[in-house]
This record gives C-alpha cells, structure tokens and sequence, in this order.
C-alpha cells in the first residue's frame, strides 16, 4: 500500500545527535563536506571515515539504515567507478586489450572517489536520520535569516516547506481512499494498456486535486483566524537554543577536520 | 445461501514490522440476502477494515471472504465480480466525485461493469430517481452540487451497480438530522425495492437501531456479539463498558428499572418505548 512508503527519513531516537541544535547540525554537515574535499588522499580520507562510522555510532541509527541510504545512488557509484577505471590513462600499466587500458592509478582513483561519495551519502543522511524534516525547515529559516534584509521572503518559504512536508502523509492517506472507493466502482487501475492506464488515474487525480484544494482554503482560513500574518514580530513556540552539547559537536568535528589536514600534509 | 460469509478472517496491518496491529481477529459471520445489518463499534474496533474484506479491497491474512458461496480472493475474475456485486460505499463519498457532470460520475460504474449505454442510462436515471436528484442536477457538474446533494450523488454511483448487498460507511457524517433521516431513507428504499442486503457501518447507536434486522457489534478487532437489536440493547452496561453509547431511551429505561420500576430491558426505539409505557398506564390512551 502507498502508506508504506516513508517520506523524509526521520529515525526517531534520544541520543546525543538527534538532540543537537538542528541549526548546528546543518552547518557541521557543511562542514563535513567540505572536509571531505579538502583530504587530499586516502589516508585523509580514512580520517573521515573514521569520523562517519563514530557519529553513526554515536546516533545509535541502525546499520541497515546506512545500507538503505546508499542504495538509491548505486548506480552512480557503479559508473563513477567503471569511468574512473577505464578513463584514467597515466600511472602503471596492469591490463591492456585492444584499447581498454587499466592502470593502477586508475584503480586508486575509482576507490578514492567510490569511498568519498559514500562517506558523502552516509554522512549527510545522518542530518535527515536524526533531525525531523520540521526541524530542518526552523533551522534553514534561522540560517537564511540575514537574506530578509535583501526582501528575500525566506519567512515564506520555510512556512511553505512546512506545510508541505506536513500535508505529505494526508495526501497519501487520501488518495489510498480514493484509490480504493475508485476501485470498489469496478476501475481497473492495475490492468489495460497505457492509454487505459492514464485514463484511470483521473478519477483518481480529480477527485484528489479538488481535495488539495478544499484543504488550501480550510488552512489559509484557520491560519487566518488565528491572526497569521507571515514573519513578521512572530515568536516560536519550540526556541532553537545550542548547548554545551554543540560546542562539543563542533570541537569534535574541528578535531577531525584538522586531523585531515595534517595527514594532508605529512602525505605531502 | 448467504450473501456474505466470513470464516476465521483475519487480518493484520504491518506484519514484520514493528508497527504490526491485529485489525481483525477471527472473525466468522454470515449475512443473509435482504438482510439489514448494522455494525458499531469504537473507532479502531476493525469495522471499516473488515467491510473492506467484503469486496476484496483487502485480503485477509488468513481465512476466507466467502461471496455467494464463492471464495472471492481464490481468482482475479471472481475478485471483479465480487466488486459489482457487494457495492461499497466509504465514508464522505463526495470526495471521490470526478466526472464532468453528475450523471457521468453515476455512469461510471455501471459502465465498468460493461453494461451498453441505454442499460446505464436506465441505471443511471433510476439511481438519480432514488436517491432524490433532479433531473436538472444530472447535468451539472458534481461540484457544483451542495454538500448533501454531493453524498447523494456519491451513493447513486454505487446504487447504479445494483448490488446485492449495499454496504456503506458511516454514510450520515457530518449531516444534519433531516440529511440523516434522508440518507436511511434511501438505504431503506434501495433494500426494499431490489431485495438487497444493507450493511450500515457507524457508531451511532440511534441511527442503525432504527432500521436494522441484526445488529453487529465490534471491539478490538473480534465480534463483541452478532444479534437482533432487542438482545444486543439488553446487554447496556456491556456496551458501555466497551465505549458504546446506548440509545437515549434504552438509557432513560436502565434508569428506571434502577429506580424499582419493573419495565423490559430491551427498549431501544421510542415507538417501542411509547407502547410500552401506554400498557403500564393502564391502557388510557390520553397519558
């Protein structure tokens, strides 16, 4: 059923991470791809694989979720690798046929960039795994505070990422009823050619635009009988305050990141 | 034969998952051809997720869905035919109106059935009659409708499939009392004139005590008991322990046998009620 599918990756839990300011843990994770560029070689880059796998410990986040954030990008990691292997020209020569040439420098380059883009993809997952999607939202608003001097209505679009995020699991609940009132009055949604196909889902579309629609007034309403009138003077229930604890999380990450480097300059 | 038969239906949302919910608990009922039947429960007792077995909208975890004596679940062909036989209709159905015109979204079920045009037109128009729309309406569009002509637009796409058992979901939310009244009329009138099943869901006592034959009560997912409404009405304090609130006169009438008087415990219509205390009066018509 469509209700099986999870939006956002949210993993609830108690831990150190997942009580982190979330406006800390977007800048740390800029941080961390930033160190991530910055190693230079594979000892570097041990650095921060070193650092990945303790925060994953730290956020006490299940090792199949590692596993389930990476599948997606396969693929790209597939072709980065295959590219890497075949294209890389210079260095020693380990296995030539016909114009397919493989040199050792062409296999450690396709494991350097393998491992970097998956420490990129774990690393940054942690932010969605252990930060609610609300959570981010505040936190970019906070961020991108200083660009309302410049008009820029960065008020709105937090609030309109809010919602959306927010109307996400109704909409889907809706439509799995509609799918199967739909489906009770004999439509064959599952069976049929393409064209039989599109024309299917408009009984499920309409009915589930006119809904989206009745739901945008009913809330513009409700938000407007509550007296909402966008940024402005407004205060927040749930006060964004980094801790003792995001000091720690910045030392931390500032450890490693000098840690890389100075393994970049002894491997010099 | 009866229409609907279940036999130890089960059914359990999220199996392996951390999340997993007995919905339905083996459950095992027959319903009978013509027969109107009203099902109650708290909300999460199961009853929405067990009349969705009814047509194979879900399969059950383990038992059988038995329609017209045939294991609905067993092939795809006899899946579709279970759908125009057991026609279902969920709760705010004017939410899944679609068509241009009203009597385009009626047709489009009994044109899924494969029926020609003049047949749907027949069907079409007859359904429009029953549940009290205009001729006028059926050409505009559904939305343009208002809200209780909307459900009962809804309901006539469903009464145009002409099924042997209508089954509808809390079918007077949300409406006024004279929208209610209206509603159960139509229900009534479908069973009377094509001889089907009715199945009422809802949590209203008062509403299904006036027209059910049986009355089906749920909790957490098992039968609480399967009954005409006189012997389930009996059994008060035991639906109110399981969050079920009685009709108000059954309540008035529990109240006064506490109080010594020696009156019946089964009274859950007013009619009933007034007989009732007529013949304790005394016979004298002017009380």
């Amino acid at each position: 059923m469509l209700k099986d599918i999870t939006i956002g990756q949210f993993f609830p839990g108690s831990s150190a991470v997942h009580k982190m300011d979330a406006r800390v843990k977007l800048v740390l994770t800029i941080v961390f791809i930033v160190m991530l560029f910055s190693a230079k070689g594979m000892a570097g880059l041990c650095v921060c694989i070193a650092f990945t796998l303790l925060i994953f410990a730290i956020s006490r986040i299940p090792p199949a979720m590692m596993l389930k954030s990476l599948k997606p990008i396969a693929p790209l990691v597939l072709i980065t690798a295959l590219l890497n292997i075949f294209f890389v020209k210079d260095g020693d020569k380990l296995f030539e046929w016909k114009f397919i040439l493989i040199t050792d420098k062409g296999i450690d380059t396709a494991v350097f960039m393998v491992v970097r883009i998956i420490c990129l993809i774990v690393g940054s997952s942690l932010l969605t795994y252990t930060t609610s999607p609300i959570d981010i939202t505040d936190a970019i608003e906070r961020l991108l505070g200083p660009l309302k001097r410049v008009k820029f209505p960065v008020h709105e679009l937090a609030m309109i990422m809010t919602i959306a995020l927010r109307f996400i699991p109704t909409l889907i609940e809706e439509t799995d009823k509609i799918i199967s009132a739909q489906k009770a009055r004999g439509s064959e949604l599952d069976t049929g050619t393409l064209t039989e196909k599109v024309k299917g889902m408009l009984p499920i579309f309409i009915p589930l635009f006119a809904s989206s629609f009745r739901r945008a007034d009913e809330l513009a309403v409700a938000m407007e009988c509550r007296c909402y009138h966008g940024g402005e003077g407004r205060t927040r229930m749930k006060q964004m305050k980094a801790g003792r604890r995001d000091v720690f999380g910045c030392i931390f990450t500032a450890v490693f990141f000098a840690a890389v480097i100075a393994v970049n300059i002894l491997t010099k | 034969m009866s229409i609907i038969k279940t036999e130890q239906l089960t059914y359990i949302y999220g199996e392996n998952t951390p999340f997993r919910k007995v919905a339905v608990d083996n459950v095992s009922i027959d319903i009978e051809r013509g027969e109107a039947v009203g099902i109650i429960g708290h909300t999460g007792s199961g009853k929405s997720t067990l009349i969705q077995h009814f047509n194979g909208l879900l399969k059950p975890s383990a038992g059988r869905v038995l329609i017209d004596g045939e294991d609905i679940n067993a092939d795809k062909k006899k899946l579709r035919q279970a759908r125009f036989k057991i026609g279902l209709v969920f709760q705010y159905p004017e939410y899944q109106l679609f068509e241009e015109t009203v009597y385009k979204d009626i047709a489009y079920g009994p044109k899924n059935m494969g029926l020609s045009d003049e047949q749907t037109d027949m069907r079409v128009r007859e359904a429009a009659e029953l549940v009290g729309l205009d001729d006028k309406l059926l050409d505009r569009s559904p939305f343009e409708l208002s809200g209780g002509q909307k459900r009962r637009a809804a309901i006539a796409g469903v009464i145009a499939m002409q099924p042997q058992a209508l089954i509808l979901d809390e079918p007077a939310s949300g409406l006024d009392p004279q929208g209610r009244e209206r509603i159960f009329d139509i229900i009534k009138r479908y069973r009377e004139e094509k001889n089907s099943a009715v199945i009422v869901v809802s949590h209203s006592m008062e509403d299904i005590a006036g027209f059910a034959d049986r009355i089906l009560v749920m909790d957490k997912g098992s039968v609480f008991c399967f009954d005409t409404p006189p012997r389930v009405f009996s059994r008060a304090q035991q639906l109110e322990q399981i969050g079920l609130s009685v009709p108000q006169v059954t309540k008035i009438f529990m109240k006064l046998r506490k109080m010594g008087f020696d009156l019946p415990d089964d009274v859950y219509t007013v009619k009933y009620a007034e007989r009732i205390l007529k013949e304790r009066l005394g016979g004298q018509e002017k009380v």
